[in-house]
């Protein structure tokens, strides 16, 4: 029985090892990607969460007027979801994209943000 | 031979690379042995020679689609047709008229003339139109009307009406009548160049599927029947610019999928806006596009192009869905999109996103760690998503229709709708199809289809996987409703376009590389296994005759001749060129002169010429349906007789009666189809019209058409209808008159009131007019409308659709009274008689006393009126 609760204690301790381990390699590896991505990966977090909170405030307050609810959680999803396809556009090591400049990528994605905003500002009524 | 890649990769960005002439003109080109410099030279003068003959062959087919539609302009005239574009033309009129904001708050009160429970009535209207009429309603009686805003789908009447204002401002004063006529043929030619550029779409790591295909595709979608049918000049219908939207969605979607490009993914969800504003059929793209996601994750094929071309979509169409207000909130809410949203686009989105989360977690973690990571996220990923399934199901188990509309639950169970909802059952556009209506519709395509379908799979692409979804899907829907057949063509003209050109493309091929073979000067390569043919030149120039038939009756016992004596050798051959083929499919270089599968040459003449026939056929067949089938304006009809050609414009005789002879505020009551052309041409409120959204006013209608006459006339008095319209086509043999759709008329009322029932008006299960008939049916307001005075016309009422005389001749109208028939009695007006004064007792007519409440009707008051 001994032996049975250290088996146990070594595989708890193991997985959480492990779970250590991953935690290390994650960030160590994260930490190597350049600055502008991480920027961008700080922008989409941002947006993300100003999504959370609106989710949040209509759970407390109800969802009337909806259209405005709908225009406000879908323009920051939006401007995430932009904002990661410009990441992997921008990113250098994804090679299907090695031809495209960044500057390029960037130009698209603030024309996709306006389109966007036009049609958020459009349903905020 | 292999074409410079960096071209491609440059121009990917930009422009489409310039097509590959070499598929347009197999013959004028050499296989290019020759040195790769003087070949490039050449190379770019042929390139832009085809690209050339490309734009040139592009605008004949435009012409070609444009100009087949125009039958029924040339045979009667400029005039819109059937039913629901009459509703559609009027609401342009209005907007050219009163500019777009009036446009967006139009209140008709024209149409679906009743005092009702106004909770039925608003369910898409805003808050402020609903208190200001509900006011009214307790004030006085007020028309039930429509928003037009809110109701109407608006991508075609301001695509018309943008036009006309465009053509006013150049000057050029066309009139908004012939504005909507044409504009369905501008527009198909238009969705034949989107489908030349879905077909070309170059897949991203293969060679192009080619110009070739393309083409062919665009001119084969030019003239496929079934488009043609909602499409004619005239059939002013949504329809006439959504197939368009539908295609030009479709290829920006697929272009993003290749390039990758975010520009083209915002064009992408315009498009998509354009789609929506135009026709309900938009839920078949927001339910395609998630699904074909999905299936490139399942097969492996995700890449970080797919999120691009997907996740903005989801997020700008989803919003840009929901400014157009007949949809509206439905975009996040019901169950069609339950479909679309919350079970298939959310939760793709959903998915995308973690797959893509995975793919970069793999990217930057080593392999061990990414195992370890796998197991902790899947523990945890399974506990999550049991939860949030269990309360998906519990949120619509919840709701009634467990979230789904009649008409996609229709889809689903194509029985559904002739079960439990007469109105969409009795549309005859709602019937599944049968299979010579196939052939009808798509005719040579039916059998190019799985050819294509193959085709695609050689090699399998994102864009290529696409369009094979595509062809399934709408294949099955298709099989369930004829008027979705609409939705299949695109994709059978593609697919029939890619066959032929693969098909082409070997053929020329065979016949290209064994024309030096046949002018050189010594036949003596008898040892030369690498060709296809061992004939000497000399019989083969016997055997180029014009007549197809002898051809292949002179070579078809000359190449069994040859198989006989060159078996072994041939099998032989043919396993080594098999495997060749397939090495060469698999291995995926670009394809070698050498190792091209080569056929025999007088088999891939007759197989060209055979093809050449065979599109010939197609030919023929979609200008005959176009100019017999599908251009009759169904207003105006005609007959040929021993004595030339008879028109029958009755319809419009009789609006231009009610027009002119009638108040301007007298209600007019007919059955559903004619309402739209009412309004339009005549001018007067109707009662019910095409819309159909009120299924208990058209049941009020209809049980007042199967019911005698009295009760019809207090059913008619407490709408405040002046005028009762029927069509009756038993005098020239009008099958489509009222009295045929009668029996619809019958069930559709017994749906909501239980007192008529069918049995009552069918004799033996058998619906008869005759002398046999139930009288029921003989003192039914229908009968007695449709047949008052018949017997005048011949002495013995024999009516020439139903092929018998009439039970009941000789009988009067009591409450009604005749105020116009046409010239050919195809439509017949009748006015109601205004209540006696006094009561008179027993009388020589009547038989039942006047109730006075009747004149006193407390119209705020819902009452039964018939008892």
């Amino acid at each position: 029985m001994l032996m049975f609760r250290e088996l146990e204690f070594k595989m708890a301790k193991s997985s959480t090892s492990d779970a250590q381990a991953l935690f290390r390699s994650l960030r160590s590896a994260y930490a190597a990607t350049p600055t502008n991505l991480k920027i961008i990966d700080l922008y989409v977090v941002y947006a993300i969460t100003t999504a959370v909170i609106q989710v949040v405030y209509m759970g407390i307050v109800g969802s009337f007027p909806f259209n405005s609810f709908l225009a406000g959680v879908l323009s920051c999803l939006g401007t995430a979801v932009l904002a990661v396809c410009l990441r992997i556009q921008v990113n250098k090591e994804n090679k299907e994209f090695k031809d495209l400049p960044p500057e390029r990528a960037f130009a698209d994605f603030v024309l996709c943000n306006l389109v966007l905003h036009l049609v958020v500002m459009n349903f905020l009524g | 031979m292999p074409q410079p890649l960096n071209l491609n990769r440059i121009h990917r960005w930009g422009l489409q690379s310039p097509p590959a002439s070499h598929r347009l003109l197999p013959c004028l080109i050499q296989p290019s042995m020759a040195d790769p410099s003087e070949a490039k030279g050449e190379g770019s003068l042929r390139k832009a020679f085809g690209g050339v003959l490309g734009v040139f062959i592009l605008l004949l087919i435009g012409t070609l689609a444009f100009s087949i539609r125009l039958f029924s302009v040339i045979k009667y005239e400029s005039v819109i047709h059937e039913f629901d574009p009459y509703f559609n033309y009027r609401v342009t009129q209005f907007l050219t008229k009163n500019g777009i904001y009036d446009f967006w708050n139009w209140f008709d009160d024209r149409t679906w003339y009743y005092l009702e429970n106004m909770s039925t009535y608003c369910k898409n209207s805003d808050l402020d139109i609903v208190f200001e009429l509900m006011l009214l309603v307790i004030l006085d009686r007020y028309p039930l009307g429509r928003v037009i805003g809110g109701t109407v789908y608006p991508g075609l009447t301001l695509t018309a009406g943008s036009i006309w204002w465009l053509l006013n401002n150049l000057n050029i004063p066309l009139s908004v009548e012939t504005v909507c006529v044409f504009t369905a043929p501008i527009f198909s030619a238009n969705a034949a160049w989107a489908t030349y550029l879905l077909t070309k779409a170059p897949s991203h790591q293969f060679e192009v599927k080619g110009t070739g295909a393309g083409l062919t595709a665009a001119a084969l979608l030019a003239m496929v029947p079934s488009y043609i049918s909602r499409s004619v000049a005239g059939s002013y219908d949504n329809e006439a610019v959504a197939i368009f939207a539908l295609i030009f969605t479709f290829y920006l979607y697929i272009k993003t999928l290749n390039t990758g490009s975010l520009f083209y993914a915002t064009l992408n969800a315009l498009s998509y806006f354009y789609m929506v504003c135009s026709w309900g059929g938009y839920t078949f793209i927001i339910n395609l596009i998630p699904m074909h996601v999905l299936l490139c994750i399942v097969t492996g094929r995700y890449s970080s192009r797919l999120y691009i071309a997907y996740a903005p979509l989801v997020v700008l169409g989803t919003l840009l869905a929901s400014l157009v207000p007949v949809v509206g909130f439905n975009a996040v809410m019901t169950s069609e999109h339950f479909a679309s949203f919350l079970v298939k686009c959310q939760e793709v989105f959903i998915i995308l996103h973690v797959v893509a989360f995975v793919y970069y977690i793999k990217g930057i973690l080593s392999p061990k760690m990414f195992k370890v990571a796998m197991t902790l996220v899947v523990t945890i990923g399974i506990a999550v998503c049991s939860a949030v399934l269990a309360i998906l199901i519990a949120l619509v188990a919840s709701s009634p229709t467990k979230g789904w509309s009649g008409r996609s639950l229709s889809l689903l169970d194509p029985t559904y709708a002739s079960k439990y909802i007469p109105i969409i059952a009795s549309v005859s556009e709602h019937q599944p199809p049968t299979w010579p209506s196939y052939f009808m519709d798509i005719n040579v395509l039916a059998f190019l289809v799985p050819a294509g379908i193959v085709a695609c799979f050689l090699p399998l692409s994102d864009a290529s996987s696409f369009v094979i979804l595509y062809i399934a899907t709408s294949v099955y829907f298709s099989g369930v409703m004829v008027r979705l057949m609409l939705v299949l063509a695109p994709a059978a003209c593609i697919m029939s376009g890619i066959a032929l050109s693969e098909a082409f493309d070997a053929f020329t091929r065979s016949i290209k590389f064994q024309l030096p073979k046949l002018f050189e000067a010594s036949p003596s390569d008898a040892g030369d296994t690498n060709r296809g043919t061992q004939d000497e030149p000399t019989k083969v120039d016997n055997n180029t005759p014009t007549e197809k038939t002898e051809a292949t009756v002179k070579e078809r016992p000359s190449e069994k001749h040859r198989k006989k004596e060159k078996k072994k050798l041939e099998k032989g051959k043919e396993i080594k060129e098999k495997g060749k083929e397939n090495a060469d499919k698999v291995s995926n270089k670009p394809l070698n002169a050498k190792k091209l599968l080569v056929l025999p040459l007088e088999a891939s003449a007759v197989a060209i010429l055979l093809l050449i026939i065979l599109g010939a056929f197609y030919v023929v067949h979609c200008v005959w349906a176009a100019a017999e089938a599908y251009s009759a304006p169904s207003i105006v009809l005609t007959s040929h007789s021993h004595d030339g050609l008879h028109v029958f414009d009755d319809f419009r005789e009789a609006y231009a009666w009610l027009k002119h002879n009638t108040d301007v505020d007298d209600k007019v009551a007919s059955w559903w189809d004619y309402g739209y052309q009412t309004t339009a041409m005549a001018n007067r409120t109707v009662i019910v019209d095409n819309n159909t959204w009120n299924n208990t006013h058209i049941a009020t209608v209809g049980t007042a058409m199967s019911s005698p006459e009295k009760p019809a006339w207090d059913i008619f008095n407490s709408l405040d209808v002046k005028y009762v319209l029927v069509v009756f086509g038993g005098l020239v043999g009008y099958s489509s008159d009222d009295i045929n759709k009668f029996l619809w008329m019958v069930r559709i009322g017994g749906g909501v009131f239980p007192h008529i029932r069918e049995p009552d008006y069918l004799r033996d299960g058998q619906y008869r007019i005759d002398a046999h008939a139930t009288p029921t049916m003989l003192n039914c307001l229908m009968y007695k409308l449709s047949y008052y005075r018949f017997v005048e016309t011949d002495g013995k009422g024999f009516d020439r659709v139903r092929g018998t005389e009439i039970g009941k001749k000789h009988f009067r109208l009591t409450h009604f009274e005749e105020v116009f028939t046409t010239h050919h009695w195809m439509v017949r007006i009748y006015k109601l008689k205004s209540p006696k004064n006094r009561i008179r007792g027993k009388s020589k007519k009547k038989t039942n006393p006047k109730t006075t409440s009747k004149i006193n009707s407390n119209k705020n008051v819902k009452k039964n009126p018939w008892q």
